[in-house]
């Protein structure tokens, strides 16, 4: 079954930041609004495809993403 | 018509700039940060290439520390509003615009302890001067880059070092060097750098920043004003990350698109290649002025040493009739009188008359300068 995570984050700046980083690496993301059930601390969060989870943590204990948390989609299969 | 009002504010601006404002406004004209929808999104990437591009431009790896201001006025304020408290002891120096001087005279009559280094009558700092000034308990050093009356440039990273050796923080303003001098912040030793994005960096106005040198404690900063930042809204705190801490209120986005572009077009023609045309400009300019009779040129004189702000006063005549002349006889558009920094002028012996300050810029050419010569010249020998 295919689906959605989500990385949150506290600012716009850093989701934007990541966002470019994570495209570079060709990872398809996608800014979308942050759903509410996950948190308000940033009104903008980056979708990127499941399969890809290990990649995106990398990149996060990496230090490179300034993530605050990395979830599944809610309701967000494919 | 030749502007040689660089040093107020540079015009015309690059057609990239105005193309990317236009393009700003009809295609991406969404909140940054805010909304979460395609055109917030397409604002707030581009706030954000901007934010790298300024990081970049000063050659400092963390976007997050670069904090868009409204001007560089708004920086400096920012900084010191933000640092200081009462009893911190402070050094400036001399030459110092009012950007810089008001806030820190607001300041000492709140507390702080405030050290004005006296530079020379040519604009230079004695580094022997500045060296007794700052002592273990200065708190914060504060400088030009460069004047905005005589272009004489200041020796940053010597201060740098000195401030470092004392444990206090160095705050650069260089509304008159950024986009005219290559500034490599962590090289230089510069902890706060504010900035202008309508000079040298060829933006319009309303832009500017504070970039946060990777030793400054954002813990040790306090906003200068609070509001919504579009992260954190359950709080009715302001949050304190960057640059959210410091960014309240919608930003002037269409402004900072304009900058990106100025910025990326100023880094296609190459700050050392600017330099070296506007270095020429100066060396013309000052050898045609010193001709005229009853000149007398300000500032060191040497274009290895300054930006290209070239200031002067003609016996026998106010410089606001200089000024004036020049703008209806002849289409030379200066700026005349003090500058904003009356301290400068007691400094360069010029309070309270002021002088004509004449600044070229990259899309000044030799013909121009030789013409602005003859103006002056004419004016000299001419009353009108």
């Amino acid at each position: 079954m295919d689906k959605y995570g989500v990385i949150l984050f506290q600012t716009s700046s850093a989701a934007m930041q990541a966002e470019a980083i994570l495209l570079k690496a060709d990872l398809k993301v996608k800014l979308i609004p942050t759903p509410r059930e996950l948190s308000s601390d940033c009104g903008i969060s980056l979708r990127f495809d499941w399969e890809f989870l290990d990649k995106v943590q990398s990149f996060q204990e990496n230090g490179r993403l300034n993530a605050v948390g990395i979830y599944p989609l809610p309701g967000g299969e494919k | 018509m030749i502007y040689v009002d660089n040093a107020s504010t540079s015009w015309p601006k690059p057609k990239e700039v105005l193309r990317a404002m236009t393009d700003f406004l009809e295609n991406s004209g969404g909140n940054p940060g805010r909304s979460g929808h395609r055109l917030s999104i397409s604002a707030a990437r581009i706030v954000f290439g901007a934010r790298e591009a300024v990081a970049g431009f000063f050659n400092v790896s963390d976007p997050m520390r670069v904090i868009f201001t409204y001007n560089v006025t708004y920086a400096i304020n920012l900084a010191l509003r933000g640092l200081l408290k009462p009893g911190d002891r402070v050094v400036t120096t001399s030459m110092e615009h009012n950007a810089v001087m008001r806030p820190l005279r607001a300041l000492e009559n709140a507390g702080i302890q405030l050290d004005v280094v006296h530079c020379g009558s040519d604009g230079r700092l004695d580094l022997d001067a500045m060296g007794k000034a700052i002592t273990a308990g200065t708190r914060l050093v504060v400088m030009n880059h460069a004047s905005n009356v005589v272009g004489t440039i200041l020796p940053v990273k010597e201060v740098a070092n000195l401030a470092h050796q004392a444990g206090a923080y160095l705050l650069v303003d260089a509304a008159q060097t950024a986009g005219v001098i290559p500034i490599d912040q962590p090289a230089l030793g510069i902890d706060l750098l504010a900035f202008t994005g309508h000079k040298g960096m060829y933006g319009p106005t309303g832009t500017g920043g504070l970039v946060l040198g990777e030793g400054v404690d954002i813990a040790e900063l306090e906003p200068l004003v609070r509001g919504g930042t579009g992260s954190k809204s359950e709080f009715e705190e302001q949050p304190d990350m960057l640059p959210d801490k410091y960014e309240s209120g919608t930003i002037n986005s269409v402004g900072i698109a304009g900058l990106g572009a100025g910025i990326g077009w100023v880094q296609s023609r190459g700050v050392a290649s600017i330099q070296a045309h506007e270095a020429d400009l100066t060396a013309l300019l000052i050898s045609g002025l010193k001709n005229i009779p009853g000149l007398t040129v300000y500032g060191t004189g040497d274009p290895a040493q300054m930006t290209a702000v070239v200031s002067c006063s003609l016996a026998g005549h106010h410089v606001s009739e200089v000024g004036r002349r020049l703008d209806d006889e002849f289409g030379v558009l200066c700026r005349v009188g003090l500058h904003c920094a009356p301290s400068a002028h007691r400094t360069i012996g010029t309070f309270p008359e002021g002088t004509v300050r004449l600044a070229p810029g990259i899309f000044t050419s030799p013909d121009d300068i030789r013409s602005v010569v003859a103006a002056v010249e004419r004016i000299a020998t001419r009353h009108g």
